[in-house]
């Protein structure tokens, strides 16, 4: 145990923020949605589904995509909102394999519709991509018993950075806390278990905050134990 | 030599300041120009007011120019306007004989400073024609669009797509203000100072003080709407709103008031609409202020109850964030940037008729408590989203971005 900790960096504190970009693609009706869905960028396809948790809001919303949001909203189509409103983005591979599976939904839904559900002309749905600025805070944490101290000190977008875009860069799709404790061994096996059990396509940025400080203090890593 | 950051830290947090200094390590020592068409009066003007010192502070060479025109020149640029947010208004072409001709005539006192520098910021359509009188440019070349652009009438449109193809980005403030343009369209809402006389922190007796200057009963309630005398403004619909609440509220005071910018040429004939709407009402207070009216405009909006802005075409609505900044409702027309600022029962009401504006307003003036916690969560909602600091570590992003490629889609500091 103490020979892994030695060998182990420092977990780095980032921050981030998101430019967004116009694709200047749209759709007004449930079928260009489809054909879009085909030709946009991966990085849509993920603004889409993840980056609404770093846009300002005062509720959480009812979905937690901006297609099933659309569906709701712009189509008025309950029905569709909800199948693409429960997708959830961690249970596939990769974006392409996300893509599919919304490809998949609006088609059956177009199917079985006995109209194409349009939207008026101000409320088409509007791809847009996005660029992460990532900065370096210059907080170092070396030991996971002091992770628990700086939790509740992050702002969202490093929350979002740490526990959500980490799961993108990681080959493994984990975020970096559990990345990070995977260095030293099988000492915080229990705590990465319990913080895996996380949802953070349910959760909100705000919650999973207190969220993880709860898995610590179970674990009785930092803190209370 | 840090001194302005550091006084937006004590608002913002030192992380913010922070993130500005981890960009401009980037683009330190980089020539940056920003062109517009005023210098005084309207939001660009207010925003390049402090941006451009603020870029300075982290290292960039940056400077401001204003072109210059005639009267004609502004008279078709206001034609232009009026017809990308979407009246069907055809431009003479004698006026954009002159507008191609200012634009020439600035090109040639503009063109050395333009050709060199490594990134040009071109505001709005007045100066969009500089880069095609610029073949030698070196740098990026950005056009800065602050208007709503999303359903232009199609002819004036074309004209202008046209001139603005080749610029190496755009920026829009909105999504759906975005165009079909063959080059990366980035979407940055604009934002405010906190610390600027409109926006700070004023005593009391300010506001008493400005009050008591305008003839403004503290003791009766007090709804506001600062804009351009300008009929995308909807001035007619405030008055009409106002007299809608008054039957329900009899002391109910309003104050319009109105800056004018060098720019507008239709401010005038605007205002004379206004005056005879208000039929010489002593409730209705029409103020035409100076465009350094600042401070005034400080006071009236803290003196406000609330603050409306019931537009029927907006870029932004920079006096909406001003509103909310100081901890008061808005009651806004649901239209462009209002949108994405006014948030229904959180930090204001989003209307569509006069009708709407005189309902919320009764509503809000008869629940005091919702009016103030309204107040509080519109001042956090600006300080985490519309502040300059935002404002500007989007542009040097930009900029990285378009120094450094777009890469994998991330820009990584530090």
């Amino acid at each position: 145990m103490s020979k892994a900790k030695t060998e182990v960096k420092p977990f780095a504190v980032n921050d981030c923020a998101m430019l967004s970009i116009a694709t200047g693609i749209s759709a007004q009706n449930l079928r260009e949605l489809r054909d879009r869905l085909c030709e946009v960028p991966e990085s849509s396809i993920y603004y889409h589904f993840w980056g609404m948790r770093l846009r300002p809001r005062f509720e959480e919303p009812v979905y937690n995509n901006d297609f099933a949001q659309w569906a709701q909203e712009g189509l008025h189509d309950r029905r569709l909102a909800e199948r693409l409103g429960v997708i959830d983005p961690p249970s596939f591979s990769g974006i392409d394999e996300l893509r599919e599976e919304l490809i998949d939904v609006i088609e059956e839904r177009l199917e079985e519709a006995e109209y194409v559900p349009w939207a008026k002309p101000e409320n088409g749905f509007r791809f847009i991509r996005s660029i992460l600025v990532i900065f370096d805070t210059g907080v170092r944490v070396k030991r996971p018993e002091d992770l628990i101290s700086i939790l509740p000190k992050l702002s969202r977008s490093s929350l979002y950075y740490h526990f959500i875009d980490a799961r993108r860069r990681s080959p493994e799709g984990v975020d970096d806390v559990r990345a990070w404790l995977a260095g030293f061994g099988e000492t915080y096996a229990e705590l990465q278990a319990e913080i895996a059990t996380i949802d953070p396509y349910f959760t909100s940025l705000s919650d999973l905050s207190r969220l993880l400080s709860e898995s610590f203090q179970r674990m009785g890593v930092g803190g209370r134990s | 030599m840090t001194g302005l950051l550091d006084s937006y830290a004590e608002v913002t947090g030192k992380a913010t300041i922070e993130h500005l200094r981890q960009l401009s390590k980037i683009l330190e020592g980089k020539t940056v120009v920003h062109v517009n068409s005023t210098r005084v009066g309207g939001g660009v003007a207010e925003i390049l007011d402090k941006m451009v010192p603020l870029k300075q502070e982290l290292g960039l060479d940056v400077s401001w120019e204003v072109i210059k025109g005639e009267p004609a020149f502004y008279e078709c640029t206001k034609g232009f306007h009026n017809a990308l947010q979407g009246m069907p208004i055809d431009i003479p072409d004698k006026l954009l004989e002159v507008y191609e001709a200012t634009n020439a005539e600035n090109a040639e006192r503009l063109r050395g400073q333009l050709e060199a520098a490594d990134f040009v910021f071109i505001h709005d359509p007045q100066p969009a024609r500089l880069l095609e009188l610029c073949p030698n440019r070196r740098g990026k070349w950005v056009w800065r669009c602050h208007i709503d652009l999303s359903r232009p009438y199609r002819p004036v449109w074309k004209y202008l797509g046209n001139l603005v193809r080749d610029y190496d980005a755009s920026i829009f403030s909105l999504a759906s203000f975005a165009r079909s343009l063959p080059h990366t369209q980035y979407i940055i809402p604009p934002s405010i100072d906190p610390l600027s006389e409109k926006n700070r922190q004023l005593k009391v007796s300010d506001v008493q003080a400005v009050r008591k200057e305008y003839d403004l009963d503290p003791d009766r309630p007090l709804i506001l709407q600062v804009s351009r005398f300008d009929r995308f403004k909807d001035p007619l619909g405030v008055i009409r709103a106002y007299h809608l609440a008054r039957e329900f509220t009899p002391h109910l005071q309003l104050v319009l008031a109105g800056g004018g910018a060098s720019d507008d040429p239709e401010g005038d004939a605007v205002l004379r609409e206004v005056q005879m709407a208000a039929g010489g009402d002593p409730d209705i207070h029409i103020l035409l202020l100076p465009p350094d009216a600042h401070h005034t405009i400080n006071a009236l909006q803290r003196a406000a109850d609330i603050i409306l802005q019931k537009s029927l075409k907006e870029g932004f609505g920079l006096t909406v964030t001003e509103g909310l900044w100081k901890g008061k409702p808005v009651i806004g027309g649901n239209v462009g940037g209002i949108r994405i600022q006014v948030i229904d029962h959180h930090t204001g009401y989003l209307v569509d008729t006069p009708e709407g504006a005189a309902l919320w307003i009764r509503y809000l003036l008869n629940h005091r408590d919702l009016l103030q916690g309204m107040g509080v969560k519109a001042h956090e909602f600006v300080r985490d989203n519309f502040l300059i600091t935002r404002h500007l570590r989007d542009y040097l992003s930009l900029m990285v971005t378009l120094l450094r490629g777009e890469g994998d889609g991330r820009i990584e500091l530090g």
